[in-house]
C-alpha cells in the first residue's frame, strides 16, 4: 500500500518548550493509525501541524504528495479534520452548519445539499436537523463535530480525540463510524489516550509521550517488542491472608513474581494457563479461598508501562 | 470574494439570533431616543420637535450686516423654531442667560458691517487699513444644549456665507477691472451691490443646506440628532462585539476550523471583518429606518444617508479591529469596547452636542466616528444632500482605512490568526 501521510522530523518548538520532538511516521492508504498516548504527550500539536494550522519549527510532511509547509491549500483538499473540542456554531442548527462548513470546502449548489443530506443520514441526525446545535447533547454535537469533517470527502481524515468526555453509547456509536468510514476506503488518523480504542480500532499504532514517538508498529508487534508475560490475578475473601498465598507461591514453578495488593496477588507468569492448576492447588493447602480470577493478556497499557514506567491514565 | 461573504453573512445570522445582543443593538439605543426625546420635549410639542427657542438678539451694529441676521431670525421661515426677543444692553442679555431665561444671546457687535464692507470710497482707496475683524458673539446657555447649539449653528451659517460671499465678491470685482469690464469708478456701487444681496435674501444663509427645489427654510428636528447619537454611541457596542467574535471564535475552535478547510487568513480575516461591517450596518440602517417610521424624522437625501451610514459604520469599524487587535481575550475586548464606547459617545457628541464643549473636547472628538457621523446626520437632517457630507465621509473612510492598517499589523505581529 503507497503511503498517503509521510512525517519526516517534525519539531515544534514554543520558546524553550518542544511539544513535539522531530517524530517521523507513515500512514499506508486505507489504514486506521493511531496515536496513543497521555495527555500532553504532542498528539493534538502534531495533528495539529498536519492539517496546517501550526507551522512546523522544523521538519515536514507530506499528505497525498503535497508538503504541509509548502503547499498548505492542497493539503487542506486531502484531509479531513474532527478536532479535539467542539467547533460548531451552537446558534446555526445542524443543517446550517454543514452547509456552511460545506461552502468553506467550496462545495455549492445541489450538490452541496445532497452531501448534506448524505452526512446528517451517517451521523444519524436527519431527524433532528433542522435544531440548533446548542439544543442537542454532548453526544449529537459530537456526531456533527464529526460530520463537519466528512462533507467533502476527505483522503484522509483526523480525529483528534473524538469520544473525550461523552457517554459510552455515543462513544461506541463514534468508534462504529470510524471502522464504517474505514470500511468504504478512508483512511484514518485516529488520537486517543484510551488503550481499549487505539487496540479496538487500529491497523498499526504509534505510542507518543513528551513529544517523541516512543513505538511504533502493529498491536502484535509492539506487544511482542515488549516481551510482557500475562499477569495472573486472584482476589481472596476478606478473611483470608494475600501475603501467605504469594509467599507459598514464589517457589512454584512459572512464577516470575508474585505481589499482594489489598485482598489480591498479582502473578506474573510466562503462561497463566500453565500454571493455573497449581495455584489453585496452593490456595486450597493453604486454605484460603479464592474468590475471583482474571487473566491480563500483553496489551499496550503495558507497553507503555514498559516504556515510560508509568500508567497512561498519568 | 464568495466565502468573505459566507462568512460576514454567518455573522450577521448569529448576531439575529442572540437576543441580548439584538437588545443592546436595538432596543437599547431605541428606548434611550425615545426617553431623551421625551426629556426634551420633542413628543409633546408636534411634529417639529424644538421649537419657539428662546433667543436674544442684542444688534449694537445697526447696519445692513447686522439687520439681515436679525431678520434672519425673525425671518418666517423660523417663526416655529425660533422666539427672538431684541435687546440694545448686551450685560442684561447674558445675566438673561445666567439665569436660564433664554436659549442663546446672539451680540452683533458695533462694526461688524464695516469690519467686512467698506464705506464708501474706501474700498479701493490706497491710504485705507483695513478694519480688525469684529465677530459676533453667541453666548449660550449651557442648560439648554441643543437649543443654543441650533441658534449657534445659524450665526455660524450666516457667518460663512457673508465670508463666501465677500471674498467671492471682491476677487469677482478684481477680475472684472482686471479684464475692464468695470470702469474703477463703479466700484463702489457695484461693491455694494453685492453684499445688498445679503441683506434682501437674508434667509439664504439658513437655507443654504436646504434641498435643491426649496427656500424651505431649516426645521431641525432634535430626534434628528438624538436618533443618530444613540445608534452611533451603540455602533460602538456593536463593533466591539464584532471584534470580540473573532477572539471568541479562536476559543471556540471555530477560527481554527475555518483556518484548516481551504480558506486563507485574508479571507477569514476579511470576512470577520465584513460581519462586523454587516452587522453595523444592518443596526444603524434599522435604528436610523426606525426613526423615521415611528419619529418622522425626514433624513432627505436617501442616496447621501445610505453612503453616510456605510462611511460611518467603516470607520468605527475600524475601532473595532483595533481594540481586537490590542485585546488578547473576549472580555478584554468587552472590556476596552465598553470603556470606548462611554468615551467616544461623550466626546462624539451622542450625549451632549459638541459645540457646547471646550475646544479641546472638539477637537478630540474628530478621532470618533461618533462626531464626523453626527456631523452627516445632522447635515441630512437640515435638508444637506451627499455633496455636503464629503468632509465627514471623507474623514470617516480615512479613519477607517488607517485603523483597519493599524489592525492588520498588530493582527501579524501577535500571531492572532495563526500559530
Amino acid at each position: 500500500m503507497p503511503s498517503i501521510l509521510e512525517v519526516q522530523n517534525l519539531v515544534k518548538q514554543y520558546g524553550d518548550f518542544t511539544a513535539v520532538k522531530g517524530i517521523s511516521f507513515d500512514i499506508k492508504e486505507g489504514e486506521i493509525f493511531s496515536l496513543l498516548g497521555p495527555n500532553g504527550a504532542g498528539k493534538t500539536t502534531t495533528i495539529s501541524m498536519l492539517s496546517t494550522l501550526y507551522t512546523p519549527t522544523s521538519g515536514d510532511a507530506t499528505i497525498g504528495g503535497h508538503s504541509v509547509t509548502k503547499d498548505p491549500m492542497a493539503v487542506k483538499q486531502v484531509i479531513g479534520v474532527v478536532p479535539q473540542d467542539l467547533a460548531l456554531y451552537e446558534d446555526l442548527t445542524a443543517r446550517e452548519n454543514l452547509i456552511f462548513w460545506g461552502q468553506m470546502y467550496g462545495l455549492g449548489g445541489k450538490s452541496l445539499t445532497s452531501r448534506v443530506d448524505e452526512v446528517l443520514e451517517q451521523i444519524g441526525l436527519t431527524d433532528k436537523a433542522k435544531n440548533r446545535v446548542k439544543t442537542y447533547s454532548g453526544g449529537m454535537k459530537r456526531r456533527v463535530n464529526i460530520g463537519v469533517g466528512l462533507l467533502h470527502k476527505p483522503r484522509l481524515l483526523f480525529m483528534d480525540e473524538p469520544t473525550v468526555g461523552i457517554d459510552p453509547q455515543s462513544r461506541r456509536a463514534i468508534l462504529d463510524t470510524v471502522k464504517d468510514l474505514n470500511k468504504r476506503g478512508m483512511t484514518l488518523l485516529y488520537t486517543t489516550h484510551y488503550m481499549e480504542e487505539a487496540q479496538e480500532l487500529s491497523d498499526r499504532v504509534g505510542i507518543i509521550d513528551h513529544g517523541e514517538l516512543i513505538a511504533l508498529g502493529t498491536q502484535a508487534e509492539l506487544t511482542k517488542q515488549v516481551g510482557q508475560t500475562d499477569t495472573l490475578i486472584l482476589h481472596v475473601g476478606e478473611n483470608d491472608d494475600p501475603e501467605m498465598l504469594a509467599q507459598s507461591l514464589k517457589g512454584l514453578k512459572g512464577v516470575q513474581h508474585a505481589e499482594v495488593s489489598d485482598h489480591s496477588v498479582a502473578i506474573v507468569t510466562p503462561s497463566a494457563e500453565e500454571i493455573l492448576a497449581a495455584v489453585v492447588s496452593k490456595a486450597n493447602e493453604r486454605g484460603i479461598k479464592i474468590r475471583t480470577m482474571e487473566i491480563r493478556e500483553p496489551n499496550l497499557e503495558a507497553v507503555f508501562l514498559h516504556l515510560t514506567a508509568r500508567a497512561l491514565r498519568d | 470574494m464568495r466565502k468573505l461573504l459566507l462568512i460576514g453573512i454567518k455573522d450577521l445570522t448569529l448576531v439575529f439570533r442572540d437576543r441580548a445582543a439584538l437588545t443592546f443593538m436595538l432596543l437599547a439605543p431605541f428606548l434611550l431616543t425615545i426617553g431623551l426625546g421625551l426629556v426634551t420635549g420633542r413628543f409633546s410639542g408636534g411634529a417639529s420637535g424644538l421649537s419657539d427657542i428662546p433667543v436674544i438678539i442684542v444688534n449694537l451694529d445697526d447696519e445692513q450686516l447686522g439687520d439681515a441676521l436679525v431678520e434672519v431670525f425673525s425671518s418666517e421661515e423660523l417663526a416655529d423654531l425660533m422666539e427672538p426677543t431684541a435687546s440694545s444692553d448686551p450685560e442684561a442679555a447674558r445675566r438673561l442667560i445666567d439665569e436660564d431665561e433664554a436659549a442663546a444671546v446672539v451680540i452683533i457687535p458695533e462694526g461688524f458691517t464695516r469690519s467686512i464692507i467698506p464705506a464708501d470710497g474706501t474700498a479701493f482707496d490706497q491710504n485705507y487699513v483695513e478694519t480688525e475683524s469684529v465677530k459676533i458673539e453667541v453666548y449660550t446657555n449651557p442648560s439648554r444644549p441643543t437649543s443654543s447649539g441650533i441658534v449657534k449653528a445659524i450665526v455660524d451659517e450666516f457667518v460663512s456665507r457673508v465670508e463666501e460671499g465677500r471674498t467671492s465678491g471682491m476677487t469677482s470685482l478684481a477680475l472684472l477691472i482686471e479684464s475692464g469690464l468695470i470702469a474703477p469708478q463703479d466700484i463702489e456701487t457695484e461693491s455694494n451691490g453685492l453684499f445688498q444681496n445679503v441683506e434682501t435674501t437674508e434667509s439664504t444663509a439658513i437655507t443654504l443646506k436646504t434641498n435643491q427645489q426649496g427656500a424651505e427654510a431649516v426645521d431641525f428636528d432634535i430626534l434628528a440628532y438624538i436618533a443618530p447619537g444613540m445608534a452611533l454611541l451603540f455602533l460602538m457596542y456593536t463593533v466591539s462585539y464584532g471584534g470580540r467574535s473573532i477572539l471568541a471564535e479562536r476559543s471556540q475552535g471555530t477560527l481554527p476550523r475555518l483556518l484548516i478547510s481551504p480558506t486563507s487568513n485574508v479571507q477569514v480575516l476579511g470576512g470577520k471583518v465584513l460581519g462586523i461591517f454587516f452587522i453595523g450596518v444592518a443596526q444603524v440602517g434599522i435604528l436610523i429606518l426606525a426613526s423615521s417610521i415611528f419619529f418622522r424624522v425626514d433624513w432627505g437625501d436617501t442616496s447621501g444617508l445610505v453612503v453616510l451610514i456605510l462611511a460611518t459604520v467603516f470607520g468605527a469599524t475600524g475601532w473595532g479591529m483595533l481594540i481586537t487587535a490590542l485585546a488578547r481575550t473576549p472580555s478584554q475586548v468587552g472590556t476596552i469596547g465598553s470603556a470606548i464606547m462611554l468615551i467616544f459617545g461623550i466626546l462624539g457628541g451622542s450625549f451632549i452636542q459638541l459645540d457646547q464643549m471646550p475646544p479641546l473636547v472638539r477637537t478630540l472628538s474628530r478621532i470618533t466616528p461618533n462626531a464626523w457621523g453626527l456631523d452627516g446626520f445632522t447635515t441630512l437632517a437640515l435638508g444637506g444632500t451627499l455633496s455636503n457630507l464629503l468632509e465627514p465621509i471623507t474623514a470617516l473612510l480615512t479613519m477607517g482605512g488607517i485603523l483597519f492598517g493599524v489592525a492588520v499589523v498588530l493582527f501579524n505581529r501577535k500571531g492572532i490568526v495563526q500559530k
